[in-house]
């Protein structure tokens, strides 16, 4: 159920010589922990999974996975970039070494905003900076410092883009990470609910808001994905994301490359309102009238 | 949606499909971009809907002003 953004790192280092195993998941895009345990080799280095698919929403078992690599010895890098902000995280209750985010998504940030958490069993010594730059630091030396974050941080940061993500993880933290998941897991149940009333509409992933973030992803049978996406947009102004969503191998799990879906992406701002038009947006595109 | 009466065009990359409309439009064209038709490319980027009575001026316009795309066709 990965993202291209963890793929194609890894496909980049199969190629440079590092062994790569993938993991699949049922068609749901459920993934079975055992699974991983089988496939762990005794020189296994790093787990990595997405917390939850950018695809279908489905949130993945990230503690009994993390609880599998700590007990192989193996690190744990968990991609959060569709939970942090709309999910509750615990680094530590659920064996998380490494954890990626983008600021631009639930944490409310501008785009190009991110971060890497390194935990404290990470070996930093092996693990080798990003890029070089300057850093403010150590500034009579020509190589790069191997304290943290300067390691890591070489070149001039996006400080105004920061400053922006900091105001959105405020907003997020005023609100409640808990609040927000009840507000988004409330939208996708009317979403789910609504669009598995509709005939020719199929619901992918585990159509069970519990189970899943406020990500959706549906077909209209007999219609392209990309001509839903279009007629949402002009008809009803509605906006969606159309197609495989960077995530090919996610698309494989679930049967629908290389058609695609049709995704909605509900958030903390959405409103029962918005969520009530879009199916009936969808219904009458099944129904062969305007969006 | 308007059977035959508009062409997509179809970029490789969104940076040219962005550069595309602006160009079009700049020339007084009507253009607008839509999600790549699944049936048109595998690809699921962003192509540019035009009227199809524009291509040839459209096809023109984009290669004096070096703008690379891959193809025209009918919606």
């Amino acid at each position: 159920m990965e993202h291209n953004s963890v793929m194609r790192p890894l496909r980049k280092l199969e190629s440079q010589g590092v062994d790569v195993s993938v993991v699949p998941c049922s068609a749901q895009g459920l993934l079975d922990p055992a699974d991983v345990e089988r496939t762990i080799r005794p020189d296994t280095q790093l787990i990595v999974l997405n917390h939850a698919s950018n695809v279908t929403g489905t949130l993945l078992p990230v503690r009994e996975v993390g609880r599998i690599a700590r007990a192989h010895r193996s690190l744990f890098l968990v991609d959060a970039a569709q939970t942090a902000g709309c999910f509750p995280i615990d680094v530590e209750a659920d064996f998380i070494d490494l954890l990626g985010f983008t600021g631009h998504k639930a944490l409310l940030g501008p785009m190009g905003t991110g971060g890497l958490y390194v935990g404290p069993r990470v070996p930093v010594e092996r693990l080798s900076s990003l890029k070089e730059g300057g850093t403010g630091s150590r500034s009579e030396f020509e190589l790069q410092p191997e304290f943290l974050p300067d390691k890591y941080e070489g070149g001039t940061l996006n400080a105004v883009g920061l400053a922006g993500l900091q105001a959105g993880v405020r907003f997020v933290l005023d609100q409640g990470v808990g609040r927000i998941r009840e507000h988004e897991v409330q939208l996708a149940s009317q979403l789910i609910a609504g669009l598995r009333t509709l005939e020719r509409v199929r619901v992918y992933g585990p159509r069970d808001a519990k189970q899943q973030t406020a990500t959706l992803a549906f077909n209209i049978e007999g219609v392209e994905a990309s001509e839903v996406g279009l007629r949402l947009d002009e008809e009803a102004g509605i906006m969606c994301r159309p197609g495989l969503h960077c995530a090919p191998s996610a698309h494989k799990t679930i049967g629908t490359f290389p058609d695609g879906t049709v995704r909605f992406a509900l958030s903390y701002f959405s409103t029962p309102q918005e969520v009530e038009r879009a199916v009936e947006a969808v219904r009458a595109i099944t129904l062969g009238g305007r969006a | 949606v308007n059977g035959g009466a508009f062409g997509v065009m179809l970029f490789h990359s969104t940076n040219w499909a962005i550069r595309a409309e602006r160009v079009a439009v700049r020339a007084g064209l009507q253009v607008r971009l839509i999600p790549t038709p699944r049936h048109l490319s595998s690809d699921c980027g962003t192509a540019l809907r035009f009227l199809w009575e524009d291509r040839e001026a459209l096809i023109e316009l984009l290669e004096e002003r070096d703008v690379g795309f891959q193809k025209a066709t009918p919606l």
